[in-house]
């Protein structure tokens, strides 16, 4: 009886509080469809909601799916994992000063991420300060990652498991674009945090920048004592496509301890390079990022840790129906292919003078429908062929993903 | 809401046929002797979910210097030596120094009996010292490792012909060792003036799988445990770096290891290649078949198996003679390695053969043709076969 009461006070009291929220007051803010944008701007580019009137927006998405994954013949069986969800916060301080964040929470990871957390202060269009917690432009996949706006649930793996996005750090920099007709050019340059020796010495028995995101210290201590650089030159013809490169590069080892020069200082230097465009008539949207890895490893340490690499991915997604879909209007369903090639350890074994293997490519045809541009509802298949250092057979890994992923 | 309906249902049934169908889709398993990992069949679920354990410790646990990689070490894994728990690389291949006879190491304060040739950043990799003999020890294949530690030392002692009272040119003698504090002899273990019969390694050095395992942590990848807490790099005594449950399991895992499965055994070129195996007297030392004695394990208990080898030390000419050795061992004499998953061993070594005990040879014709020694008179038989009969014994090699 008393649990009865209890539900009933509950579900009369969530009534109220539904009652108390006006839809009205909720004012979905458009994203920046502007043509004249880059992957820079990614960021803002989210479907924000503003409360009323005050200067605060919000939004987020959501990422979720179903898998099989199978490698010659084992398989753990059916999987549904909940990616992610992130929460964005805007708010517009002044005119020309803004501060966005976002905060990731990765349940299978057991994360809760500051991704990016920063305030922006325009000096002039082409000068802008910006400090907290940045995401470096490296590439084009770590500005511009958000999940509803692809249409694979898998992100490209040498983006996010070689570069390795989602990489943010903490820092300061400038960054400023320039228009002129058809014309855009932005850049970015900033200092920020940096990587540690775990690249060089991590479960992952291979050289691998992401492995420094496991060590949460290196939000409050740079194990170098040198920051990490990292820029960016972008240029945008808008009946061409977006071409950007960029470089992120600094001294990664903790060389110094109390004073006193325990190790070499060694280097790991970064470049990429990537490229999007929409095809005129067909209105087939490409996207690629290529990136190239150079880590200064000690030659007496072991090859097992390459002192190269390199990889990158293609997007290919051809909208195929454009139209009324049981009831949502302006929906498309899409075809998509992706390819993933990713060179762990570009060199040859000291030994031998072969080729070390430990490389990975990966073909993945999908289907996608959004019932509208935020939410995405998605189906692929992935095929993948992965070495191990020594070059033997390939291991062979199918997986099937349905997913979905939508901003809210 | 009616025209929705029918696409609305054909689109679900369609994912639940997808879903049901996947497992039909991804790639399949290869065939179970084409693939050397995998545990030997009738083991209970108890000892599966002991040998997943062990599975995981030597395939997937990656030291670092965190967890206790070095400062000095060959390998960051078990597994980094021994893919799909085949033979090795050149790339992981050890180096083993300091000892020139009988009479023992002599360059063990001096980082002996092996070269640690890496080092964890900041720190200086070993290096031979002036004067001191060495050897190169490619890593072997795991598989079926189990059935040879139950070997009895009766039958290992009845293959043995120190003094070749049957005159085919092939002694054979047991490598005797003193047992390392940890090891515990077997029960019907024969021993000589404290020395017992040891059986695994390239020279015959290790006496079971324990003793193999806790080395092959302590000198390959710098990993001291409670069985040998001695760091190689230092030579000081420091705290265990791995569980000794760990090091329990993954033995288990290599006893329980099945044995490779022969391939084509039906084929008339496979069984015209055994009978000249036999013929020219490669099985002299290459002993095709053995049998264990009794295990707790069923499945390993009282098996008769193949794998071709008389865990014996054989003389191989001043050819394979590098002037290193260990245990009672000459600098010429090695142990006759098993030659069951031999045809296999291209899928570990990264597409090409690497044979013999440093992995000089580089097919299996190569290898043969290197043999001297106790095996000159097989090696010279093998050379005189003509050539659809050396590709028949080339392809029952293969077939094992």
């Amino acid at each position: 009886m008393k649990k009865l009461f209890t539900l009933i006070i509950s579900i009369g009291i969530g009534q109220m509080a539904f009652a108390q929220i006006d839809p009205k007051l909720l004012r979905a803010k458009p994203s920046d469809t502007a043509k004249n944008s880059l992957n820079m701007d990614a960021v803002y580019e989210r479907p924000f909601i503003a409360v009323g009137k005050l200067p605060v927006s919000v939004g987020g998405y959501m990422e979720a799916n179903w898998q099989y994954q199978g490698t010659e013949g084992i398989s753990e069986g059916q999987q549904f994992q909940f990616r992610r969800m992130t929460l964005f916060v805007a708010s517009t301080i002044s005119k020309r000063i803004k501060f966005l964040s976002e905060i990731e929470f990765e349940p299978a990871e057991k994360e809760i991420a500051v991704e990016f957390a920063a305030l922006d202060l325009e000096l002039h269009p082409l000068l802008n300060l910006r400090g907290g917690m940045i995401l470096n432009p490296i590439g084009a996949f770590n500005q511009n990652h958000d999940g509803p706006k692809w249409e694979f649930t898998d992100r490209p793996i040498a983006m996010t498991q070689m570069l390795p996005a989602t990489w943010s750090s903490a820092g300061f920099g400038i960054y400023g674009k320039n228009y002129s007709g058809d014309w855009m050019l932005g850049y970015e340059l900033y200092a920020t945090s940096s990587f540690d020796d775990s690249i060089i010495a991590n479960p992952e028995n291979r050289t691998s920048l992401a492995a420094s995101k496991r060590n949460p210290e290196r939000f409050e201590e740079i194990a170098s004592g040198q920051p990490l650089l990292t820029g960016k030159v972008a240029v945008r013809r808008n009946n061409i496509g977006e071409l950007g490169l960029s470089y992120m590069g600094g001294v990664y080892n903790k060389w110094r301890s109390d004073g006193i020069v325990i190790d070499d200082k060694r280097r790991l230097n970064v470049f990429a390079i990537d490229f999007n465009t929409t095809l005129p008539k067909l209105k087939t949207f490409i996207t690629a990022e290529w990136a190239w890895i150079r880590v200064d490893v000690p030659d007496t340490y072991s090859q097992q840790f390459g002192s190269r690499q390199m990889g990158g991915y293609m997007d290919i997604v051809q909208p195929v129906i454009k139209k009324t879909i049981l009831g949502w209007q302006h929906s498309v369903v899409s075809l998509a292919c992706r390819v993933d090639y990713v060179d762990w350890n570009v060199g040859k074994f000291r030994e031998t003078g072969g080729n070390i293997g430990d490389e990975l490519f990966s073909v993945m045809p999908g289907i996608s429908f959004r019932p509208r541009q935020q939410t995405v509802l998605r189906f692929s298949y992935r095929k993948q062929w992965q070495k191990d250092i020594l070059g033997n057979p390939a291991a062979r890994t199918g997986a099937f993903q349905l997913g979905v992923s939508t901003y809210f | 809401m009616q025209k929705r309906l029918p696409i609305v249902l054909l689109s679900l049934m369609s994912l639940v046929a997808i879903m049901v169908s996947c497992e039909k889709i991804i790639p399949s398993s290869p065939k179970e002797d084409e693939i050397l990992d995998g545990p030997v069949e009738g083991l209970s679920y108890d000892q599966l979910r002991r040998f997943a354990l062990g599975d995981a410790a030597f395939n997937n646990e990656i030291f670092t210097p965190a967890n206790g990689l070095g400062p000095g070490f060959v390998a960051t894994s078990c597994g980094s030596c021994h893919a799909g728990d085949g033979k090795g690389h050149p790339f992981t291949t050890l180096v083993r120094f300091g000892q020139n006879d009988e009479t023992g190491n002599k360059f063990l304060d001096q980082g002996g009996p092996q070269l640690q040739n890496r080092a964890i950043p900041g720190y200086k990799p070993e290096q031979i010292p002036s004067g001191a003999t060495f050897s190169k020890f490619t890593p072997p294949a795991n598989t079926g490792l189990g059935f040879l530690e139950l070997v009895a030392d009766a039958d290992i002692l009845a293959m043995a012909d120190p003094q070749d009272l049957d005159n085919d040119g092939i002694s054979g003698v047991p490598n005797y060792a003193v047992l390392p504090s940890y090891v515990q002899a077997f029960n019907n273990a024969i021993a000589l003036k404290e020395k017992y019969i040891h059986r695994f390694g390239k020279k015959a050095a290790a006496y079971n799988l324990l003793h193999q395992t806790v080395n092959a942590y302590n000198q390959d990848i710098g990993i001291t445990s409670s069985f040998d807490p001695v760091d190689a790099y230092t030579r000081m005594v420091i705290d265990p770096e791995i569980p000794t449950l760990t090091v329990n399991n993954v033995v288990f895992y290599l006893q329980t290891l099945k044995a490779p499965m022969q391939r084509d055994a039906g084929n008339a070129e496979v069984e015209t290649g055994r009978k000249l195996f036999e013929k020219i007297n490669c099985s002299g030392c290459h002993k095709p078949t053995l049998k264990t004695g009794f295990s707790p394990v069923a499945a390993l208990s009282n098996k008769e198996f193949h794998p071709y080898t008389d865990l014996l030390l054989h003389d191989m000419g001043p050819g394979l003679d590098d002037g290193y050795t260990e245990g009672s061992a000459k600098t010429s004499e090695w142990r006759t390695p098993p030659l069951w998953g031999l045809g296999l061993s291209m899928n570990s070594q990264g597409g090409s053969y690497h044979l013999l005990h440093d992995g000089r040879a580089k097919s299996i014709e190569e290898a043969v043709t290197l043999h001297g020694g106790e095996a000159s008179a097989s090696r010279n038989r093998f050379n005189q076969l003509s050539g659809a009969e050396k590709n028949a014994m080339l392809r029952f090699l293969e077939s094992l």
